[in-house]
């Protein structure tokens, strides 16, 4: 059998064997011999309007189903439009591997023509990246590349390929194994620490679970719900968790941090024991950090050795994969339950009877109105043609956390959304990458009117590939979450933020050969969206909602998460005279 | 405060651009960093001061842990080591100093380099704080010029040096590919 191929064709050949189905990209100059092999293989291509898109298409699917995302862009600018989308998995620890083309090695250095330095460009963008000069490297590289995106900490890693590479010819060797000996992945947990941790579970007064991203992508949901029917602790999802336990169970008390639930908030300024699995105690949860969770000692588990200790010094430091480390926890408090002490059995009772009447006292604002549509409203209606069953893929802003509040998830990885970069523009493409991952699934593209104006183009790749992608656009004609700062703490001096002109949903649907269109009557919503669902192709319902209408709970920049701010500001009353 | 940091790392295209990168990334000031070949070629070494909080000390080698290419970081502040560095002095002397001069650099440990009628080139070696005493001494004869290598350091007990081993591929295993 002879093996001599092009490296193009090796390339091919590396992304088959890894189990790749499908490539979202976009051709240029260097990548066309990649792009004239792909031309007759079965590995789908799917040709986005915008390399960026490509990149948050890749992590759409991953984020989808767990599987690496795979993206394709050529030299310099195809290059550079990826890195938003690149430092975006690196945020959020999503595995996509991006190829890039590159100039033929002899022109590297000499200013060629869509000639950037991507490896140099891409290495704070990357968990790692390769630049390969030589066709012997190539199946090593990417072979390594894939294993460096899903293990241990997943992330993204690029493959930069000269073009000279591709349109060599060399003898194929399956690469075997892959050798990085200084790339160290600890997934066992330090034994005696896991039982200082379980030890500590079982004698905690007012215990509280804490998880986010990690439990996704250790796919370790089922052990984090043993843990809470083992310990019966209450638990809070934070904005990259969602999922991780359906939001009907009792234990859930939602989501933390700036916009958190009140309840979450205070459960974690009041309790006794964090479990911190899978998180990072980022600035938006964590709120001022001095004063995050002061009475509690920490059990964090983390495979990322960096982020124990990085923000908070935990007590009992665990570095493992979450979902191994979480088995091992839960199978000591299955065989070493004790009967607790009567005073602990009351502490608990207290913490949840607490814990009730936080949520009854402060459950997320969701008002309705008779007369206008109000995005929490909207939220609800898609919740409950969801059920809790579909993906829904969000954008960045306003729309994004009353969607994190509001919107049930009975299982992980429905909830795609920006949470580390925050990038707008994420949540259509997104939209793409998952429908393709889960053909059999109802997606939602759930943006802004800001977001969705930046990902425009790629209704025409929604539309050439006949993805039946619910779009539903919250337009309230703003950047909302810029004006709420603005209205907040800029003396309402709005600056910037007006969108004053968004096309006709109907006609640009329309434009594309698909259905469209925009209501603002409150009476509409649940039709319109039903008709949306209900459509076997594509659909863009633009609703327009309450112009006006801020997130609460909201905890300003730099105070604790229990100084939460609950509602608008009430007009100062004026002293009568 | 000053922290000690000694890499052990894969001598790959790209490999010193991750370390700098990552310092400057995270906010870390670098002080002064040498690397060269180890007796293995396929490795380097590098020693690297940063200025750094003192709580932050730990956070620094852990990130140096996750780049690919490091087999090892290791914070050497703390640890029995020895660090060395070399300076390259030209001082311009006039003919009256010129004996001090050397007298100086004796007690210094130096080396007359280069000698002229302008003066001496002078080479020292030692401890990075030695080495600023004798700059202050140069000083004092005339015009100076100097040059740093930086500082070099090495533990002075052995660390284990823990490396992972090669991982099967799961395309090594299929005799042909999926499609």
């Amino acid at each position: 059998m002879s093996n001599l191929m092009s490296g193009a064709q090796m390339l091919l050949e590396c992304l088959a064997r890894e189990g790749v189905d499908c490539i979202f990209g976009y051709p240029g100059g260097v990548t066309l011999p990649f792009y004239d092999v792909l031309y007759e293989h079965p590995i789908r291509h799917v040709l986005v309007r915008h390399e960026e898109n490509a990149a948050f298409a890749a992590e759409g699917y991953a984020r989808a189903t767990g599987k690496v995302g795979v993206c394709c862009a050529t030299s310099g600018p195809g290059a550079t439009n990826l890195t938003t989308g690149l430092v975006d998995a690196m945020m959020d620890s999503i595995p996509i591997v991006a190829i890039t083309g590159q100039v033929p090695t002899k022109l590297i250095g000499s200013d060629a023509f869509q000639e950037a330095d991507t490896f140099g460009i891409t290495r704070s963008c990357t968990k790692h990246n390769y630049l390969v000069k030589r066709l012997e490297d190539l199946p090593q590289a990417v072979h390594e590349a894939f294993y460096v995106a899903a293990s241990g900490r997943p992330g993204p890693v690029l493959v930069d390929i000269t073009k000279d590479v591709l349109q060599g010819q060399g003898h194929y060797q399956p690469v075997t194994s892959v050798h990085l000996p200084g790339y160290k992945v600890f997934t066992e947990g330090h034994t005696g620490q896991i039982r200082r941790a379980a030890q500590m579970v079982e004698e905690a007064e007012r215990p509280l679970v804490y998880a986010g991203g990690g439990i996704i992508a250790a796919g370790a949901a089922a052990e984090l719900n043993e843990l809470i029917e083992c310990t019966d602790a209450p638990a809070v999802i934070t904005l990259m968790g969602l999922g991780a336990m359906p939001s009907q169970h009792p234990n859930f008390i939602s989501m933390p941090g700036m916009h958190g639930s009140f309840a979450a908030n205070q459960a974690l300024s009041n309790c006794d024991l964090l479990i911190a699995l899978g998180v990072r105690f980022d600035d938006r949860v964590t709120g001022r950090l001095a004063a995050f969770a002061p009475h509690a000692k920490v059990v964090h588990v983390d495979i990322d050795p960096a982020e124990i200790g990085k923000n908070r010094a935990p007590d009992v430091p665990i570095v493992g994969d979450v979902k191994r480390v979480l088995a091992k926890i839960n199978k000591l408090l299955v065989e070493e339950k004790a009967p607790a002490s009567e005073k602990r059995s009351a502490a608990r009772r207290a913490w949840w009877q607490q814990i009730r009447a936080w949520k009854a006292e402060h459950p997320f604002p969701a008002p309705v109105s008779d007369t206008e549509i109000k995005p929490q409203h909207l939220m609800a209606e898609i919740d409950r043609l969801s059920g809790g069953n579909a993906i829904v893929s969000s954008d960045v802003g306003q729309h994004q956390m009353w969607a994190a509040q509001l919107i049930r998830f009975n299982e992980p990885r429905l909830w795609l959304s920006s949470g580390g970069l925050g990038s707008m523009g994420f949540g259509l493409p997104a939209a793409i990458g998952a429908q393709f991952a889960r053909p059999d699934k109802l997606v939602f593209a759930l943006v802004g009117d800001g977001g969705f104006q930046m990902s425009i183009p790629e209704l025409g790749t929604i539309a050439s590939n006949g993805l039946p992608i619910k779009i539903v656009v919250m337009n309230n004609g703003y950047l909302g979450m810029v004006r709420q700062w603005q209205t907040l703490f800029y003396n309402n001096r709005l600056s910037a933020v007006e969108l004053d002109c968004f096309p006709d949903a109907a006609k640009l649907a329309g434009a594309y050969g698909f259905k469209g269109r925009t209501i603002d009557k409150p009476w509409d919503l649940a039709p319109a969206l039903e008709e949306a669902v209900n459509e076997p192709g594509p659909y863009l319902l633009n609703v327009k909602v309450t112009p006006f209408e801020s997130v609460y709970p909201m905890v300003p920049a730099g105070a604790a998460i229990n100084e939460m701010v609950l509602g608008p500001p009430q007009p100062v009353p004026v002293p009568a005279t | 405060m000053l922290q000690i940091i000694s890499l052990l790392l894969e001598n790959k295209p790209g490999a010193l651009m991750r370390v700098t990168g990552l310092l400057s990334q995270r906010g870390y000031n670098i002080e002064s960093l040498t690397v060269a070949r180890t007796l293995d070629p396929a490795l380097s070494r590098m020693t690297i001061v940063v200025d750094v909080e003192a709580v932050k000390r730990q956070q620094v080698i852990k990130q140096m842990n996750k780049l690919i290419n490091v087999l090892q970081a290791t914070d050497l502040t703390e640890l029995p080591a020895v660090v060395r560095e070399m300076v390259l002095v030209r001082v311009r002397t006039v003919q009256e100093t010129r004996t001090a001069v050397l007298k100086e650099a004796e007690i210094f440990g130096g080396r007359v380099v280069d000698s002229s009628t302008e003066g001496f080139a002078i080479e020292v070696t030692g401890a990075p704080e030695k080495l600023n005493e004798f700059i202050d001494v140069m000083r004092s004869y005339g015009e100076i010029e100097v040059t740093r290598s930086g500082a070099l350091a090495i533990a002075l007990e052995a660390k284990k040096l823990r490396l992972q081993p090669p991982v099967p591929t799961r395309a090594g295993k299929l005799e042909e590919p999926v499609y």
